[in-house]
């Protein structure tokens, strides 16, 4: 009855409401962000754009559009339609004067709306993005924040949220999300049992104190920060230390350290008063860029790509902002100058690193979680009654604990400064004008002025009056959760990426997260996942999946495949394979022979220790040339430039790797052996057993009787062989858990 | 209809059937149509390769599929094809004042020597091209190819070069070629990837596995490397113990789980992924068959100079051959070790160089016999070259005399040749002064190069985009000029 009541919602809502909405657009002016922006975007840019001004016309900022054009024409005339040249083109008849001249031509509607623009006066308007966010009035109808603004949103669309899912998904869920591993039985029966808010709050409480979340949110945060194991290129040296780095973000986000702090020690720790070791370990962020060790490379043309790679990706991470294509000429789109590319780039010029092999400049350094194992260890040295052998392990032990040389930012001495320059076509060997370092001036609404260095930049990046940090990080969060950000293009804030779905939502999120809640990412992500919104079941019917079916909306919960790690640290943790502990360097779990024959074959795949090679794929060793190939088949990064976004892939090739490759081969044997060793007579429980550790729910009748048919099945087959090295029943088992491991409900989130 | 005719009408008909689906998708099944892509399925963006696939079908194809021969390290073309008797007039003179100015290079520093060509050359065929001693057999295919003597690049160095032929850019991250062609036209058949990755040499070429990585397009575009030793694509077989009947057996329980998923979650990914557990199974037939070259005839083996198990060029080549029947779009090639600086004996044009010529000279010549004997030279466009060239000076790392001789890196003019695929055969295009230094007339750019294999392909590769931080990037960035000149 209540799902038949949503169809039919469903069904007529969207008359009703695009109803009202043709009346309303009558009345309301137009807009030039909303409405005309668009137009000129996809038609006009190309040629009246920042590659391109021809005729002297450029709609990308305001004093371009209303100046006077070459032909000593105005464009614009406020007020008046039939003067401005805009709409004299586009309405022409006249070859060679008609706009745009090839392709297709505005449509009857998008003239009208020039039209109506113009006549209404041609106000300017800036893209959303770069406008200070206000707080806005919650919705009323519902009692948390986001559900108020996504009910909204659901109600103008004609859709109603869904219920919510069922204990243990909603348990399964919530442990991915916030730590990336799944629940035991234990916990989602307990939850199951009892599953009152208090219990689901402990829950969160237990995930938010638990060591493993600073792993799954460094997973997330290494793909912005290019992190990786070697320099890239044709050598990919080994970088023995970046693991450090590693450390350092796992810490920072366990310690729940403030974003705007997690910013400024990355961009400009170095530049601090004081700043501590871990001050200074944190700027490693980058130098996570690539070093060209090639033989006959110019250390200056790669130091130069470094520089550009760190402006870039500064920009793209914590403003949303594709910067690369302002390297050679001003944005095709947005309103950034040529200019001021250069004058971003000016930020990271003057650090002492310059392309060498040896990473220079480096400085001994130690996480704090090899600090904390240091102090164990001297510790123990102090008891008195340990024996001559035990003393000289410890003191080896600590020995190895020394201090390790980590690649860092570093300024160049003022008599040593570089000079920053343009370079014509983003050419480095042509340069232009100097250019000191300053912030994009659209971007810039924070009216202050900041040092003109590294930390004046992060200063500027975290400022409460800048438009875009809080609003982009907070995308980025929710997107990790949902699947697709408010803002789908997490990377692209500007006038070619998409609009947010939730406008006020975001600016809520963003406002609450960098004001009251002091930039921490566990109240922020607290927030969200206590919402109604975050704990809807992710079933869909057909007819929610015709109005909506890729939940831009929200009707329903997030459903999507898990991360490369969370694949493989899932079938460690159910198997009961799973190593725990967290910190330290890289790992090289099983690979198969010859694949990384990268070019110098000084450094070997060595596949780790026992143990080792059960850690989560955080640790797996990045080697840019040759990365893990599991972690590439699930669509990981190869960590050369920044990733904002995976794309989610489903390929033969995935289903291979779950199916045969050793690690999953494992996973399926050690997850029999477990259910044959807890019920040691009935396949049933057996099976239910497995079942409920891989999903967190224990199987229905129906699963629970094919899967009893593959056993049977497959015992026969066995049952027939004499050389099995094990009994036939659990080579069965194996059958039935790999088959388990390879369920959709397994693989997806939902 | 000829076999290029029914390709263009079946891509019109997939097209028209894509878009029909795609229009569906938003009815929810439509999930299931993008498995016909590359190799598997992406999920988002739908919008977007809808709008590649239109935009990608404008031409009519005059091939079906690439077989590229990259010679990784770049190869002395004043070696093999461009012969220049004045340059050996200059042997062991200084090199000039003009050829130095405001240039930069790898190694040469101060004022190098020149270096004649080292071996002797002759003309052959009808076409009467120019082709060194150390090329046998490939001098009696010349009518059959089409030589680009004015191939020009922007760099020097071998990841960057590597990565700008490959990828069109020069940093890490972008699509590669294979990815771009799959990505745009599909594979002709599902039960095998649609870009796959040979290799052959001591090691992986300089610009790493970047080289066929999918850059920011969707992972099943990346090119599969078919492997020399251990299971030939990663984890194709199944664990011990476990037989291709406890195999389906798994995976018919596998799917009837997940179809009854499907049944209350209604999403459509759990249709694909059901779709991709069955490709899977019968890429565990495929891939074995198709790379098994012991089913070949001795004459083959004879024809390509193959030992059946060797990880060698030769290998490769004819593996190349079975996957170009079996529909496979596009097979990447490289051969590892033409970087002869004549610092070392490897290094030398008298010692490595000699040797690969050795090992590449047969096979890519049975290459092109095979082909041509099938019928499938026509429809198929082969592809040979380094990421550059080579300079007329001997190198002199560090103002020194290497004890070899060598050259040093150039990219200014170079010698590529293609085969097949609706060009002009026998056809000599540009041409380089008297000493292969500067082009004189024809200069080829790579994004030239690569739109006019696009163009071959059927494909406009102005159109050919993907909308990626905030524009529509594409293989050839924002140049390229098709080359009428080699069109047949």
């Amino acid at each position: 009855m209540c799902r038949s009541f949503r169809v039919l919602l469903g069904l007529f809502c969207p008359l009703i409401f695009f109803g009202l909405a043709g009346c309303e657009q009558e009345a309301s002016p137009v807009s030039f962000a909303n409405d005309i922006r668009p137009i000129l975007g996809a038609k006009c840019m190309s040629c009246h754009g920042g590659v391109r001004q021809l005729g002297g016309l450029s709609f990308l900022f305001e004093e371009d559009m209303y100046k006077e054009l070459r032909s000593e024409k105005m464009a614009v005339v406020p007020g008046k339609p039939e003067e401005s040249e805009v709409y004299r083109r586009i309405t022409s008849e006249r070859e060679g004067l008609v706009m745009p001249p090839e392709g297709d031509r505005l449509n009857e509607t998008e003239v009208e709306l020039i039209r109506r623009w113009i006549a209404e006066g041609a106000a300017w308007e800036e893209h959303w993005a770069y406008v200070r966010p206000e707080l806005p009035a919650i919705p009323a109808g519902a009692e948390h924040p986001v559900d108020a603004f996504v009910g909204k949103t659901l109600l103008a669309k004609g859709l109603s949220a869904a219920p919510a899912a069922a204990p243990t998904t909603l348990i399964r869920r919530l442990y991915l999300d916030l730590i990336g591993l799944p629940p035991s039985p234990e916990v989602s029966r307990a939850f199951a049992d009892n599953p009152t808010e208090e219990a689901y709050q402990q829950v969160i409480d237990e995930l938010l104190a638990s060591e493993h979340f600073g792993e799954r949110w460094a997973s997330f945060w290494l793909d912005l920060a290019r992190y990786a194991d070697s320099q890239g290129y044709q050598k990919d040296h080994i970088r023995k230390t970046m693991f450090l780095y590693r450390d350092w973000v796992i810490e920072a986000f366990n310690q729940d350290m403030p974003i705007d702090s997690f910013t400024l020690r990355q961009l400009a720790g170095d530049l601090f008063p004081a700043p501590t070791g871990q001050d200074l370990l944190a700027t490693a962020f980058h130098r996570n860029t690539m070093t060209n060790d090639e033989g006959g490379t110019d250390d200056e043309e790669f130091r130069v790509k470094a520089v550009m790679d760190r402006a870039n990706v500064t920009m793209e991470v914590w403003q949303g902002s594709t910067f690369s294509c302002v390297q050679c000429h001003s944005h095709p789109y947005d309103p950034v100058r040529h200019e001021e590319y250069y004058a971003v780039k000016g930020y990271f010029n003057n650090t002492a690193d310059a392309d060498l092999t040896s990473d220079e400049p480096k400085l001994p350094l130690q996480s704090a979680a090899r600090l904390r194992e240091l102090a164990g260890l001297e510790r123990a040295l102090q008891d008195d009654t340990l024996s001559r052998a035990r003393v000289a392990e410890l003191e080896a032990a600590i020995a190895a604990f020394r201090p390790l040389p980590v690649p860092v930012m570093q300024d160049l001495l003022p008599d040593s400064s570089r000079i920053n320059r343009l370079f014509v076509r983003g050419n480095w060997l042509m340069e232009a004008d100097t250019i000191e370092p300053a912030p994009p001036t659209t971007f810039d609404k924070t009216g202050k002025t900041f040092p003109p260095n590294r930390l004046g930049l992060a200063q500027w990046l975290v400022d409460e009056g800048n438009p875009m940090t809080g609003r982009v990080l907070v995308n980025r969060v929710w997107e990790q959760l949902f699947g697709r950000g408010i803002v789908k293009t997490l990377e692209d804030f500007g006038v070619q990426g998409e609009k947010p779905t939730h406008p006020e939502l975001l600016d809520w999120l963003a406002i609450n997260f960098t004001q009251a809640q002091n930039w921490r990412l566990k109240s922020l992500l607290r927030t969200i996942v206590s919402s109604q919104t975050y704990r809807q079941s992710s079933s869909a019917d057909f007819v929610q999946l015709a109005l909506d079916p890729d939940n831009r909306w929200l009707a329903r919960g997030p459903r999507f495949r898990l991360s490369a790690e969370q694949i493989r640290d899932q079938a460690l943790v159910v198997s009961g394979l799973f190593n725990p502990k967290v910190y330290g360097p890289s790992v090289m779990p099983h690979q198969p022979e010859g694949v990384w024959n990268v070019i110098r074959h000084v450094a070997r795949w060595k596949t780790s220790p026992d143990g080792q090679n059960h850690r989560r794929g955080l640790y797996t060793f990045y080697r840019r040339a040759s990365p893990y190939p599991t972690m590439l088949l699930f669509d990981a990064p190869s960590r050369e430039l920044c990733v904002s976004r995976r794309i989610r892939t489903n390929t033969p090739l995935q289903a291979m790797v779950t199916l045969n490759d050793p690690v999953f081969v494992e996973a399926a044997e050690a997850l029999a052996a477990g259910a044959m060793e807890a019920h040691n007579s009935k396949v049933e429980d057996q099976i239910a057993y497995a079942f409920e550790r891989a999903t967190a729910s224990p199987p229905d009748d129906f699963q629970s009787a094919r899967l009893q048919e593959l056993y049977a099945l497959n015992l026969a087959e066995f049952q027939a062989i004499d050389s099995l090295p094990n009994s036939p029943e659990l080579a069965a088992m194996e059958t039935v858990c790999r088959a388990i491991l390879n369920l959709d409900e397994v693989l997806v989130k939902r | 209809m000829t076999s290029l005719d029914h390709e263009f009408f079946r891509r019109q008909q997939a097209y028209l059937t894509r878009r029909q689906l795609f229009r569906s998708a938003a009815f929810g099944i439509g999930g299931m149509a993008l498995g016909m892509l590359g190799c598997g399925k992406p999920e988002p963006p739908k919008d977007a390769i809808s709008e590649a696939m239109k935009r990608a079908l404008h031409l009519a194809p005059h091939a079906k599929r690439v077989i590229f021969l990259h010679m990784a390290g770049a190869p002395s073309q004043l070696e093999l094809f461009d012969y220049k008797p004045e340059l050996a007039k200059l042997d062991g003179q200084l090199c000039p004042d003009s050829f130095l100015k405001g240039k930069r290079f790898a190694f040469i520093r101060g004022v190098p020597e020149m270096l004649g060509p080292q071996f002797a050359f002759q003309q052959h065929g009808e076409s009467r091209a120019w082709v060194s001693e150390l090329l046998p057999e490939f001098s009696k295919q010349v009518d059959n190819v089409t030589f680009l003597k004015a191939v020009k690049t922007e760099e020097f160095n071998h990841a960057p070069a590597q990565l700008f032929m490959h990828t069109g850019g020069t940093q890490p991250g972008k699509p590669s070629f294979g990815s771009w062609v799959t990505y745009g036209l599909g594979t002709d058949n599902d039960d095998l990837p649609g870009f796959i990755v040979l290799v052959s040499g001591e090691s992986q070429p300089s610009g790493g596995k970047s080289l066929w990585g999918s850059g920011f397009l969707p992972s099943n575009y990346q090119g599969v490397e078919f492997r020399s030793q251990g299971d030939p694509v990663l984890y194709v077989n199944n664990p011990e113990k476990v037989s291709r009947d406890v195999r389906r057996r798994t995976l018919d329980a596998i799917g009837d789980l997940n179809r009854r998923e499907y049944e209350e979650v209604g999403d459509p990914n759990v249709l694909s992924r059901i779709e991709q557990y069955e490709l899977s199974f019968r890429m565990q037939m495929t891939v074995p068959e198709a790379t098994d070259v012991s089913q070949e005839p001795d004459y083959i083996h004879e024809l390509y100079g193959t030992k059946p198990g060797e990880n060698a060029f030769a290998n490769n080549c004819l593996l190349a051959r079975r996957l170009a029947e079996r529909g496979v779009r596009f097979i990447q090639l490289y051969h590892r070790g033409w970087d002869s600086h004549g610092s070392n004996d490897f290094e030398n044009l008298h010692g490595g160089f000699k040797a690969r010529c050795r090992e590449i000279d047969r096979p890519m010549s049975a290459l092109l016999t095979d082909l041509k004997q099938r019928g499938m030279l026509e429809d198929t466009l082969l592809v040979w070259g380094g990421e550059f060239g080579r300079t007329p000076m001997q190198e002199n790392r560090g103002g020194k005399t290497n004890p070899f001789k060598g050259r040093d890196h150039h990219g200014e003019a170079f010698t590529m040749w293609m085969a097949g695929g609706g060009l002009r055969p026998g056809y000599t295009h540009g041409a380089t002064d008297e000493f292969g230094y500067y082009p004189t007339e024809g200069a080829v750019h790579i994004h030239d190069l690569q739109a006019t294999i696009f163009h071959q392909l059927g494909v406009d590769h102005t159109r050919l985009t993907y909308p990626f931080q905030g524009r529509d990037f594409r293989l050839t960035d924002v140049h390229g000029e098709v080359v009428r000149e080699v069109l047949g």
